[in-house]
């Protein structure tokens, strides 16, 4: 059971939460001059590392609040939670 | 009743079926990946192709990936021509394959029985039967009773949360002993002088300009005319050297096993809805399953709520399990692309293939994909069976989308 510090409410159990995948992945800012290849880019390829990642989670079963988290994808250790909008901290 | 309902009973354990190699400067082909696709793959570039000069590389032992985790449901009745294809191609191959590889596999045609729980999924179902009826594919749409009467042990009382509504069912589906599979094309792919090498990570590709011309690995660079990945979960992870990027995301799937039991179930049985499924294995311990962890992940063990979640589902369908105790839980970790279906073919380095993508259910094509990869690997041009899982269909939007009857199903 992941343990994920929402900043809001603090430590819950994973099963509070939804997952949203990579985090920091904008939007085209101009959606009718993007190519086919930047569009299927943006809709289908994401980040897939072994390491630290960035990645959003949605507390659905607390305060219902987007925001991200820094988790390393073998040990699972978490090593930063932040609100949207602030831009990623390096892991120690 | 098949043989194995009849009288349960495993082959003898071998001896030894293949000699270690060391690796040499430079092969034709180099297999990243000795999980069943790779040693498959590798099997029909000999047989088929006269291509002997090749390599598997693992960085692990043989077929300790998801081809030893994995809980062996083989069926062919996918929605899409695209996936009939390809899975059909496989099952008819299964239907052979202790012939071909001249050794025991225990592949069982029991049936796959595919529960419906609601209105849209009898809609769904039996759209699906259609569908694969058209394709030449076996599949029949059951009523409530006539689900009862392939499984018994099924509680399809009206009473529960998500009652029975129906089924499909594929009779020639089934299972097989997953590790007999894997060591059955080692032992046919190094007799036609294959090298099996294990213990040998790859560590980056080697490439001259826009070429592919072999691996690094921790055992030194070896080099290669041509390098076909069959890496599973781990393909990003080999790519990255590349700075090729592949639309898929690495997440944990777990099994389960109770301890041995009375044969009760003749069948394999899986439910999207309430998302579980079983099956009895020869040896008679159940064997269940249910979907992906919910994060990308690479430890290869489990979530525990997953499995707690698949556990009241199963129980909900079979009371009788609810006196079963768990054995062992384990994790294996799949490579999920954006619409459910894998991907195969040529990429934009030449001498470079993929074969990826399968997430949750590539143990069933594996006769079907090593076929196919090798002769795209032979030929340097995708096997029409492969050509719509091209990686090129996430630019032009012409996805293949299986997320129903790929779901929790495998
Ligand atoms: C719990 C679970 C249940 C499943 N149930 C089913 C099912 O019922 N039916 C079904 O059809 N499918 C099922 N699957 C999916 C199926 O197991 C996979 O799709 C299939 O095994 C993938 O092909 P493979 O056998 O070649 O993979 P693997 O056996 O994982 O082979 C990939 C190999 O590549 C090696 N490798 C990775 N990186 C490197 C590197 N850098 N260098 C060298 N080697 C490397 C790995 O060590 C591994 O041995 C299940 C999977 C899991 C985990
Ligand atoms: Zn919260």
């Amino acid at each position: 059971m992941l343990r994920i510090p929402c900043p809001w409410c603090g430590l819950r159990d994973e099963t509070e939460f939804s997952y949203g995948g990579q985090a920091h992945v904008a939007y085209p800012a101009e959606p009718s001059t993007v190519d086919d290849d930047a569009w299927a880019t943006y809709l289908f390829y994401r980040d897939n590392p072994k390491g630290w990642f960035a990645e959003r989670w949605m507390h659905r079963a607390g305060c219902q609040r987007w925001f991200n988290v820094v988790r390393h994808t073998v040990t699972y250790e978490i090593a930063a939670s932040y609100p949207p909008g602030a831009s990623r901290p390096e892991p120690a | 009743m098949s043989e194995w309902q009849v009288t349960p009973r495993l082959p003898e354990h071998p001896d030894v079926l293949w000699a270690e190699a060391e690796p040499k400067a430079s092969y034709d082909v180099v297999i990243v990946g000795a999980g069943g696709h790779g040693l498959a793959t590798a099997y029909y570039l000999a047989k088929n192709h006269g291509i002997t000069n090749v390599a598997v590389v693992e960085r692990g032992w043989l077929a300790g990936g998801n081809m030893a985790r994995n809980t062996t449901i083989i069926r062919s009745n996918y929605l899409w021509d695209e996936s009939a294809g390809i899975y059909e191609h496989a099952l008819k191959l299964w239907e052979g394959l202790e012939a071909d590889l001249d050794c025991e596999v225990a592949f069982s045609q029991r049936g796959v029985l595919n529960l419906a729980h609601s209105l849209g999924d009898v809609r769904e179902g039996r759209r699906r039967v259609n569908a694969n009826q058209l394709n030449g594919v076996d599949a029949q749409w059951l009523t409530p009773d006539e689900v009862q009467k392939v499984a018994p042990i099924l509680n399809i009382s009206t009473d529960v949360r998500y009652p029975v509504l129906g089924g499909t069912f594929q009779p020639r589906a089934g299972i097989a002993k997953h590790d007999w599979v894997a060591w059955g094309y080692a032992r046919a792919a190094h007799a036609l002088g294959v090298d099996l090498i294990q213990g040998c990570e790859v560590t980056g590709v080697l490439r001259d300009g826009d070429r592919v011309v072999g691996v690094d690995t921790v055992r030194g660079p070896i080099r290669a005319g041509r390098v076909a990945l069959a890496a599973a979960g781990h393909s990003s992870v080999v790519t990255s050297s590349l700075g090729l990027r592949l639309p898929l995301q690495s997440f944990p799937l777990q099994a389960l096993v109770s301890e041995l039991l009375e044969q009760v179930l003749d069948t394999v049985v899986m439910s999207n809805a309430v998302h579980v499924y079983v099956s009895q294995a020869h040896k008679g311990e159940l064997v269940m399953g249910a979907g992906i962890d919910g994060y990308v992940g690479y430890g290869q063990r489990g979530s525990f709520p997953v499995i707690e979640h698949q556990m009241a589902a199963a129980i909900e369908l079979f009371p009788i399990f609810a006196r079963a105790h768990v054995l062992r839980t384990w994790g294996g970790i799949v490579d999920v692309s954006p619409d459910a279906s894998p991907i195969v073919g040529l990429t934009p380095y030449a001498g470079l293939y993929v074969n990826c993508g399968w997430g949750t259910g590539g143990f069933k094509a594996t006769p079907g994909i090593g076929w196919v990869f090798a002769d795209t690997i032979a030929n340097d041009r995708p096997h029409p069976l492969a050509e719509p899982f091209s990686l090129a269909r996430f630019d032009s939007g012409a996805l293949i989308d299986e997320h129903g009857a790929a779901a929790v199903a495998h």
